[in-house]
This record gives C-alpha cells, structure tokens and sequence, in this order.
C-alpha cells in the first residue's frame, strides 16, 4: 500500500507537467493558426516561430 | 476649379490612398508600438487560401521596405507584420502583396468586440485544459475503485479524487455557472441550469459520502461532463471567430475620418466623430461622402447606390444635397457639413437596422427550446424519485443519492454536444464552400425558409456593368480609349479599360471634365470619352444612338457609342430555377427603375417582381411575409437592403456587398456563384436534420437511463459508461460525413486565389 504514497502523487505531478506545458504552449501562440501550422510543416523555407501573444498586444 | 489638371492630383491621391483605400494619418493610426519599440499591424488579407500562399506571402514581405519580419496566419486570413518602428507607413507592404494577387487591408486593432471575443475564447481552453486534467487523474482513480479497490485505499482514492476534482469543478464549471445564473436571473431555463445543478450536486454528495467513507462517488461523472460540455463549448466559440474575423474585418474597410479644410486653407484630418456641422471638407475622388452635407465647390459624378440601389453615376455640382455614403467618382469637391455623423443617413439606417433586428427577437434557438421542455420534467423526476423512495424506505439519505444520480445520467451531456458539433461540422462546410456563417442561429433559421426574396443590383447581377457591343474597334483606336478610361473611377470607364489588350498607350495632357469625361493627347492628337454630346464637340460624323452609353472619339474622328449592360451573376438562374423547383416563392424586390427590373426579370423567371421599392417599402414587404406566416431568406448588398436583411426572417449579402449589407446578414458568401444560396440551404437542411437524430438519440438514451436510474441501479460506473457512450456516438453522427447528394457541387478546398 505504501507504494501509493509514491504513485498518486506522481501521477498528478505528471498530469500538472502536462497541464503546465498546454497553458505554456497556449500563452506561446500556438493555437493561432492550426490551419497554418498544418501547412507549414511541408514548406522548405526558414520558418521563425509566431510573435508571441504578449509582444503582439497592445 | 471645373477644369483641373487631375495628372498630378490622382497621383497624389493614389500615395495617400495606396493603403486599401484608408488615408496615411489613418494607416499609422492602426500601428502600435510594441514592447520591442517596434511597429505592429495586422492585414487582412483573404487571399490567403492555402500552405503556398503563406509562403508566397511571406518571401514578398521579406524584402519590402521597413518590414521587419511578416507572419500569415492561414486560420484567420491575415499577416502579421512587424515594421521597423510605429512611424512607419504600412502601405508599402500593402502595396506589394497586391501586386502579388493578394489584396491586403489594413485592421482597427482598436476596434471593440474583438479582444473580448479573444478573451472570451482563450478563457474557454483553459477551462477546457483544466478539465481534461482533472477528467483523466479522477478517471484513473475511479477505474481503481471500479477495478476493486476496498476499504482504506478506496477512501484515500476518494479524498485524493476530491482534492482533484474541487478545484476543477470550481475553476472550469465558471462558463456554465455563470450562464445559468444569468438565465435564472432572467426568469429564464437554458441548457446550463440543469448542466450546473447535475456538477453542483454531483460534486456535493461526493464529498458527504466522501467524509461518511461511502462506496460510490461522482467526481469522475462531475469532471468529465464538464470536460464534454467544454469540447462543444470551445468549438463553437472557434466557429464564431473564424467567421467573424472573414466578416468584420472585411466591415473595417470604410474610412473614418476625412480632410476638413481650415479656414485658413490648410487642411487637416480630422476622425468622424470630430466633424461638426458648418466644416467644409475636402472629398477626393474615389472617396466616400462621410456626413450628410452640401456641395459648395467643384463638380463630380456621384454613384448613389448605396441610397436608391442604382448604380448609374449622377452628375452633381454646387448646390446639390449628399447622404452619408455616397461615393463621389470623378472630380475633387468640397462640401459643407449639415449634421453630425450621429444624425447622418447612415446613422439613420443603422437604427432602422436596429429596430428590423429587434423583431426577430422573438427566434429561440432549437437547443433553448428543448432546455424549456427538458429541465422541468428532469428536476420534477428527480424530485419525484426523492419522494417516492424516502415514502417506500424511509431513509432520506439513501433516497436522496438515488435522486442525485438520476439527475446526474439524465444530464444534458448528449444534449449539450447535439448543436454545436452539428454546427461546427456545417460551418466547416459552408466555409469550404466560400460561406461565412456568423452563428448557428442562422443556420437553424436557414433550414426552415419557404420563400426567397432576391435583391437586384449587386446580387443578381454584379453590379459592374460589362461592354456589351458598341464603341470603336483597334483602327478607330480601341487602345486610346482604354488608356483613357484607366483615369477615371467612373464604373463605365472601368469596364472600357477592362478591354485594352496589349501595351498602355502614352497619353499626355490628361484632364477629367466631372460630369462630362476625360479627354488626353495621344500622338499629336485629342482624344475624349465619356457624354455622347461632349463628346461630339470634337468628332465628325459617326453615329448617334439613342442609348446613354458613354462615346469615344478622336480630334477629327467619328462618334463612337459603347453599350453597356448589367451582368447577371454566375449560376442566378440556375440558383432561382433550383429554389422554385424545390417549392420556394421566390421574388425579386428591386430599387431600381422598372426597365432594368424588367431586363433581368426576362432572364431569370420569378414568382414574383417588383421595381422601386425604397429601404421602408422593403421592410414592410418582409414584413407582409412574416405576416402570412412565410419564412423569408433575403439576399441582397447594399446600404438599402441592411434593414430588410436585417427584418427577413434569415439572410445572405455576397462578399462585395456594403459594410452595413454584411453587417446585417446572417450569411455572407464570398465566392462570385449564387450557386451559395441554394449550397448553403442544403447544408442548413441536413444540420437540421443531424440536430433532430442528435435529440432522437439523447432521448432513446433517457428512456433507458432514467427508468434504471430511478430503480436506483445507477452506479457511477454505470453512468460513466452511459455518458461517454451517449455523447460519442451523437458526436460520430454529426461529424460522419455528407452522402453526395446527385447534381451537388463537389466541395472546394477553397476559393482559388
């Protein structure tokens, strides 16, 4: 039983990392374009990443 | 100034209006400053359609003057652009992404409503990703407790779901919570009164049998129902967003200011809300008239159509009234101003707009409806089921966890995915199709049209008239006569410049007569097009028909007469025949003069047709409609349409129509073929009919649920089941895709570019 200490914790410590990276990604502007991003990955040139939200707003 | 030398002055007019028909002072209005020190902007640009074009773009910003870096986002159809620093003038970038075949504009990234929306939407994916992070930790623990985990270790199971799951329940139940707190408020039941009573409660005997060490709890049900809902939540809110940014920012186009000359005679550029009656402004060619007022200097020709429907240019001089709106198309004038631009025509339009929206109020959408049914006979159940088992056990406590969970199984979770999916899944469609759709109100409306009102110009017919016949052939000196008309705004010149083929001709000694054409000096000799009579000064011979068509001729040359007409849009008549055959009333309520009616009304055979009809003679017309119980679509463009679009029970404007035309539809399609009107009733049908099987479905599923729930056989494995299972397959059946129907239009990725 005493492995349960060790395994719930975990688990929800992995499920936040998750949870952290999608809030990350979301702030990073990510989900802007998801048409875009889909065609991108078949274009050959230099591809610099999105202006970030922050840097676009007013 | 009669006689102006207008060489000089359209090529100032074109540096000042090269930025998509906005003013300098206004473009660097519409930069910021970013945190970088740099200028940010936005285009819209609707061109974009496909992966190429985002490369396409970029690589032609990448060298353009003062632009530092270009980003095209394909989702929305703009770029963003990030210019060296916020003096710089965007309109080089905008120049040149329209030499490229990618007409640009410039948004008003001040303009409210759309950071709300923004936030609004952002708000929602977070609360969907809090969800999904507590719908899979609380599952994983329940699959535990369902697997057999007993005693000690399904109690710290259950705190450890509680722990989870408050928090979740809290944070992500807010867009539900405070729906239906408005809705109670109102005196009103929506979806999400019921939605949140089922969470609440399934999160509160959670806890109670949480402490009291009990077997079942419904966390897993609480977190999961609200991640479902949130799936369909979220994708309406991308639907509505994707649709708004094709229309709104289509609607900033319009210029919101103009010059006012100082009575010292400077001028300055003032915003429309700063012009006061009594100001004299100057109104270059090309622009629109911005306040209601009087011409006191110059003389012009004036399209009205965006006040009478008819696009045949008037001549106008001192003296002569002008509506806010107008577009002036030839000679520069100034005009004094009569009324601030809150009393205008077009101010007044807007509140005929209003009061037309007001009467179609009283449209509940479908899911609304079946919330007023479902919602009581849910709570009535669930409280007949707690009367009922404390009468036959006499326990309440045992009697009121029964309760809970028949209104947790009953909950709308199917009922909250039936629209949206169907909608999202019929929006992507018409979008493919080259239809906007603003909300999926209108698509349940559209489903249930009996009659088509169809306005003329501009929507049956282009609007831009094409030459027909007439005029002088390449010897009498075709090319003069295009190089001229290239000068000129006047839409008779554009369709005569849409000729030339070849080189453009040298032409020296431009002028533009307003009110009468434009003549040059092309190798030694005068050239002149536009009133036959003016015309005639200088020709010798040729002849005189009787039509208005402008003329051509060269200094010592005969007369030549082109004759113009209308151009019927691609696929009307096919679009009316289609309606009519599937049993619609359609009609034609035009503006116009009874001739051109007629003309079109010869081609195109409808029910009904019926010329000069104002903007009030529209409304009450709908209105008549509405009155004998039909439901009317009304398709039309222009500024005289909005209120009747607005009034008719469900409408269409094409993409070219004015801002206040598209404002005011429910559907704006921006593909050239009326062949969108009868695509989009056909998508609005079949969603329709998706949306009843949805209801069918989550109804068959009540029939099972409600009686096992009420028997108190509902555990919460059972309902995890039953939930998931409800809401996947009303979920499979709104996104399985369309049989294709014979004769349909194969479905195009997009409008080429």
């Amino acid at each position: 039983m005493s492995v349960l200490a060790l395994l719930i914790p975990t688990s929800i410590g992995l499920g936040l990392v998750g949870l952290a990276a999608f809030l990350w990604s979301m702030r990073n502007g990510q989900y802007e374009d998801l048409d875009g991003s889909a065609e991108r990955v078949l274009l050959d040139d230099e591809d610099r990443p999105l202006p970030t939200r922050d840097e676009d707003r007013r | 100034m009669t006689f102006c030398d207008t060489s000089t002055q359209l090529a100032d007019d074109r540096d000042e209006r090269a930025g998509g028909g906005i003013r300098r002072a206004e473009r660097l209005g519409r930069v910021e400053r970013g945190p970088d020190g740099r200028g940010h902007c936005r285009l819209s640009v609707p061109g974009i359609s496909c992966g190429k074009c985002i490369g396409a773009v970029e690589r032609a910003l990448s060298d353009c003057e003062g632009v530092v870096a270009a980003r095209a986002n394909l989702t929305l159809r703009q770029v963003a652009i990030t210019l060296r620093d916020p003096e710089t003038d965007p309109a080089p970038a905008i120049e040149r992404l329209g030499a490229q075949g990618y007409p640009a504009t410039l948004i008003d990234l001040a303009a409210p409503g759309d950071a709300q929306a923004d936030d609004a939407a952002r708000f929602l994916l977070r609360c969907l990703a809090v969800a999904g992070f507590g719908a899979t930790n609380v599952m994983l623990l329940s699959v535990s407790v369902w697997a057999g985990a007993e005693g000690a270790a399904r109690d710290v199971f259950h705190a450890v779901s509680a722990l989870i799951a408050v928090p979740v329940v809290a944070y992500a139940g807010r867009p539900f919570f405070a729906s239906a707190l408005t809705a109670l408020r109102g005196g009103r039941l929506n979806m999400d009164v019921p939605i949140s009573l089922a969470v609440l409660l399934a999160t509160a005997i959670s806890l109670v049998e949480t402490a009291m060490r009990g077997p079942h709890v419904y966390f897993d049900a609480a977190v999961v129902l609200l991640f479902f809902l949130l799936v369909g939540r979220y994708l309406d809110q991308l639907m509505r967003a994707k649709a708004r940014s094709a229309v709104t920012s289509l609607a900033r186009l319009a210029s919101r200011g103009a010059m006012r000359e100082r009575p010292d005679g400077t001028d300055v550029y003032l915003a429309l809300d700063d012009i006061r009656p009594d100001m004299v402004l100057r109104i270059a060619p090309g622009e629109r008239i911005p306040v209601d007022g009087c011409i006191v200097g110059g003389a012009t020709d004036l399209d009205r159509s965006l006040v009478t429907g008819e696009h045949a240019p008037v001549p106008a001089g001192p003296g002569v009234a002008l509506e806010a709106g107008i577009l002036n198309l030839t000679g520069a004038i100034r005009m004094r101003v009569l009324r601030p631009a809150g009393d205008s025509f077009l101010a007044e339009v807007a509140r005929m707009l209003e009061a037309a929206e007001q009467g179609r109020g009283a449209y509940v959408r479908i899911a609304d409806r079946a919330a007023r049914l479902y919602a009581p006979v849910v709570h009535l159940l669930a409280a007949l089921t707690f009367v009922g088992w404390v009468v036959a056990t006499g326990e309440w406590y045992p009697s009121l966890f029964i309760a809970i969970s028949a209104l947790i199984i009953t909950c709308p979770c199917a009922l909250g995915l039936a629209v949206p999916v169907v909608h999202v899944a019929a929006a992507g469609r018409l979008f493919r199709q080259g239809i906007m759709m603003k909300d999926g109100s209108g698509l349940e409306r559209l489903a249930t049209i009996d009659c088509v009102v169809f306005d003329k110009t501009g929507t049956v017919t282009t609007g831009t008239p094409v030459v027909t016949g007439g005029g002088p052939d390449a010897a009498e000196g075709l090319a003069v006569a295009a190089a001229l008309a290239t000068r000129s705004l006047h839409p008779a010149s554009r369709a005569i410049a849409a000729l030339a083929d070849g080189p453009p001709v040298p032409v020296d000694d431009l002028r533009e007569t307003p009110g009468c054409g434009i003549e040059g000096v092309v190798e030694g000799r005068r050239a002149r097009l536009g009133r036959p009579d003016w015309v005639a000064e200088i020709a010798t011979g040729g002849q005189r028909s009787g039509s208005a068509g402008p003329a051509f001729a060269l200094e010592g040359g005969p007369l030549k007469t082109f004759t113009l007409s209308e151009t019927l849009r691609d696929g009307a008549a096919e679009a009316v025949a289609a309606l009519r055959a599937a049993g619609m009333q359609v009609e034609l309520l035009s503006g116009d003069s009874a001739g051109a009616v007629e003309a079109v009304a010869r081609k195109i055979p409808f029910d009904h047709v019926r010329h000069g009809a104002t903007p009030a003679d529209k409304i009450a017309h709908l209105k008549a409609l509405q009155a004998e119980g039909r439901r009317a679509l009304m398709v039309g463009d222009g500024l005289n349409d909005a209120a009747a679009l607005a009034a008719a029970h469900v409408s269409m404007a094409p993409g070219s129509a004015s801002d206040a035309g598209r404002m005011a539809a429910d559907f704006v399609f921006t593909r050239e073929a009326m062949g969108a009107v009868t695509d989009a009733r056909r998508i609005a049908r079949r969603a329709a009919r998706q949306v009843r099987q949805n209801f069918g479905i989550a109804i068959a599923y009540n029939c099972i649920a409600i009686p096992l729930a009420v028997a108190g056989y509902v555990t919460p494995l059972v309902a995890a089941i039953a939930m998931s299972g409800s809401s996947i397959v009303v979920v499979a059946n709104s996104i399985r895709p369309e049989r294709r129907a014979p004769g349909a239009a194969p479905a195009m990725r997009s409008a080429p570019a």
